[in-house]
């Protein structure tokens, strides 16, 4: 019998195991999380909301079935997960960590939360964000910021902060994400958890609450490869429900994860991405890529360095795409149909007109992050200027994309740091959105080209003893590749250090 | 970096129009979306050193560059047009601020003259 301290210290694909031999309940797995969460979510703040009754009653299912003999659900059947509020699920609100949506309970599930929940899957709850995913750091969320568990000054990253921070707290072994211009990967990387974004198309849409469309995608978060392999299984495939949807067989990434494991790197050629370091890329990110340069190497791959000169364009191609469509999506929150409404006559306030209702609720309604974007993505797609901002920016996007397939002729996966900077301290970038923006510099250019990219811990900064994020990118549809080297790269990083550095994260203090 | 809209007025060189209060008081009124004048004040100045660090984008790419917005392409998605089911009225209803007789219920669309 373990105790609920180690139950929370293991993988999920070990928690799964132990699950299915009868070893724990899930019941008693999702209690000890449960319980983590009591202990230390008051200083993390991961979490938007808790769904303990029901997270229990999935449990419960689980261990039902496995009772009477059945075959568990999926290879992960009886794991808790944390789930980023932007995703839908029934019975529990959505937020998408504004103001607007608070309270709003949606009808329906994500296709992810259908598959989650028939996967066996035990949802603990919601995890905060930037709002409406617009963000490096939580610090948007108007419902206030996570905290980072290696240091509770400091940021845990952002969109998903909050879905990084309960990894590395240990209050859930799996995490959904969804990363638009690096949500998943620069969380992951400062919070030395692992996070993929899939190739666009790869997991379902629908039931994700939209920012930018056509950069949009849901991934898997944990705190092994192996881990985020065994989700991105159980998430990802064809749903006839989103039209952008691949309809392809889903990429063999747990058999990637075991190939790299054992016959590691060997043969593989590897790509550094000449300008993904340099100007901006703090001294202790670039000692740790170096490091992990030289491991893959030692390793039996082949390193090339490849140039890639228009992803000098990309955070402003990217800064022009993102404001146009999120300024489009955003305008479903129009004080009608769900949502917040203020200033209705009828309801006691003072405005007759639905136009001026409408801009009210959306004036109260929205955060400052939000609305300079929707100003922004206004002006970008206003009549005169489509062409020239937008129109022009999808084209930088095809430079983008060829550099990507140039470089991919040269070599099998791309790496560079995920994110420039290790985690840096809560209310330092705030005020000035262009230092903000500069967080995803090494994570856009490939949300723009659309291929799956991922976030595996290099180690820890020498100066600033913070998790460092490498950045694995494979071609377009090329995720096995792609978790093939993260894995090589995990498991040369255990030989050395013993253990994932995730397992190094500080002790938090425990409130009762 | 300036933040203030003096200084981008007086950016020599730069591509990118500065944006006047005016210009961002319109834009707000076209996304529906009251801002104080604080906000306006701050919005001026942030949004004028945004568009002039992205507007090296205008000039990159050629017009014969096709625009991307997909990995892998896909065109005509269509599926089986067989009926599914939806949401009932109640749970369409469910999130409304405001609701009567089985209909979302909302201000008024229409002037008095129209």
């Amino acid at each position: 019998m373990s105790t609920s301290r180690e139950l929370t210290r293991l993988t999920a694909a070990d928690l799964a195991t132990q699950v299915r031999d009868g070893a724990v309940s899930a019941v008693e797995v999702t209690q000890a999380h449960l319980d983590r969460i009591g202990a230390v979510d008051g200083d993390v703040h991961a979490f938007l909301h808790v769904s303990g009754e029901s997270a229990l009653a999935q449990a419960r299912t689980v261990d039902d079935a496995n009772a009477r003999g059945a075959s568990p659900a999926s290879a992960l059947a009886g794991v808790p997960l944390a789930l980023k509020d932007i995703v839908v699920q029934m019975g529990s609100p959505a937020t998408a960590g504004s103001k607007i949506l608070q309270g709003w309970m949606p009808p329906y599930n994500a296709t992810v939360t259908q598959r989650l929940l028939d996967a066996g899957i035990v949802i603990l709850g919601k995890t905060n964000l930037d709002e409406f995913a617009m963000g490096s750091s939580t610090e948007n969320s108007a419902y206030g910021p996570s905290r980072n568990p290696w240091d509770l000054t400091r940021v845990p990253g952002g969109s998903g902060g909050g879905s990084a921070a309960a990894l590395a707290a240990f209050e859930a072994p799996l995490a959904i994400g969804t990363d638009t211009g690096g949500s998943i990967r620069q969380p992951a990387s400062v919070t030395g958890t692992v996070g993929a974004k899939p190739t666009y198309g790869g997991v379902s849409r629908y039931g994700v609450i939209a920012l930018a469309s056509s950069l949009d995608q849901v991934g898997p978060c944990a705190r092994t490869v192996l881990d985020t392999a065994l989700l991105h299984e159980v998430i990802a495939g064809h749903d006839p429900r989103d039209s952008t949807s691949i309809d392809r067989p889903v990429p063999r990434v747990v058999d990637a994860v075991r190939r790299g494991q054992t016959d590691g790197v060997a043969g593989m050629k590897i790509g550094v991405v000449k300008e993904l370091q340099g100007e901006g890329y703090q001294s202790g990110v670039m000692q740790s890529f170096n490091a992990a340069v030289a491991a893959l190497t030692a390793a039996g791959a082949e390193i090339v360095e490849v140039s890639c000169p228009h992803f000098e364009y990309a955070l402003a191609a990217y800064y022009l795409i993102l404001p146009s469509e999120c300024s489009s999506n955003l305008a479903r929150f129009d004080a009608m149909r769900y949502g917040l409404r203020v200033g209705d006559i009828a309801s006691g306030g003072s405005l007759v007109s639905a136009e001026d209702v409408m801009a009210a609720t959306r004036g109260a309604g929205f955060g400052a992050e939000v609305k300079r974007r929707i100003i922004l993505g206004t002006y970008a797609l206003s009549a005169g200027y489509y062409d020239a901002y937008y129109g022009s920016a999808l084209k930088v996007r095809t430079l983008i994309r060829q550099d990507f397939e140039n470089a991919y002729a040269a070599a099998d996966v791309l790496i560079s740091p995920a994110s420039p900077v290790t985690a840096f301290r809560l209310g330092e970038k705030v005020d000035d959105p262009m230092a903000m923006y500069l967080n995803d510099l090494a994570t856009i250019p490939g949300s723009l080209a659309g291929i799956p990219a991922m976030s595996v811990p290099s180690g820890i900064a020498s100066d600033t003893r913070l998790p460092v994020g490498l950045q694995i990118m494979g071609p377009a549809l090329g995720e096995e590749q792609m978790y093939r080297v993260a894995a090589a790269f995990e498991a040369g990083y255990v030989a050395t250090h013993g253990a994932v550095v995730a397992d190094a994260a500080p002790e938090l203090e425990v409130r009762t | 970096m300036s933040s203030s809209a003096d200084s981008v007025a007086g950016d020599g060189g730069s591509a990118a129009p500065a944006l006047t209060r005016g210009d961002v008081d319109h834009l707000a009124h076209l996304a529906r979306l009251d801002l104080t004048d604080g906000e306006l004040d701050i919005y001026v100045g942030q949004l004028s050193v945004i568009l002039d660090s992205v507007a090296a984008v205008t000039k990159v790419a050629a017009a014969d560059i096709e625009p991307t917005t997909h990995a892998v392409p896909l065109t005509n998605v269509f599926r089986p047009d067989v009926r599914i089911p939806g949401l009932t009225q109640q749970q369409a209803l469910s999130g409304a601020p405001s609701a009567q007789d089985g209909r979302f219920r909302v201000p008024q669309i229409l002037g008095e003259e129209q």
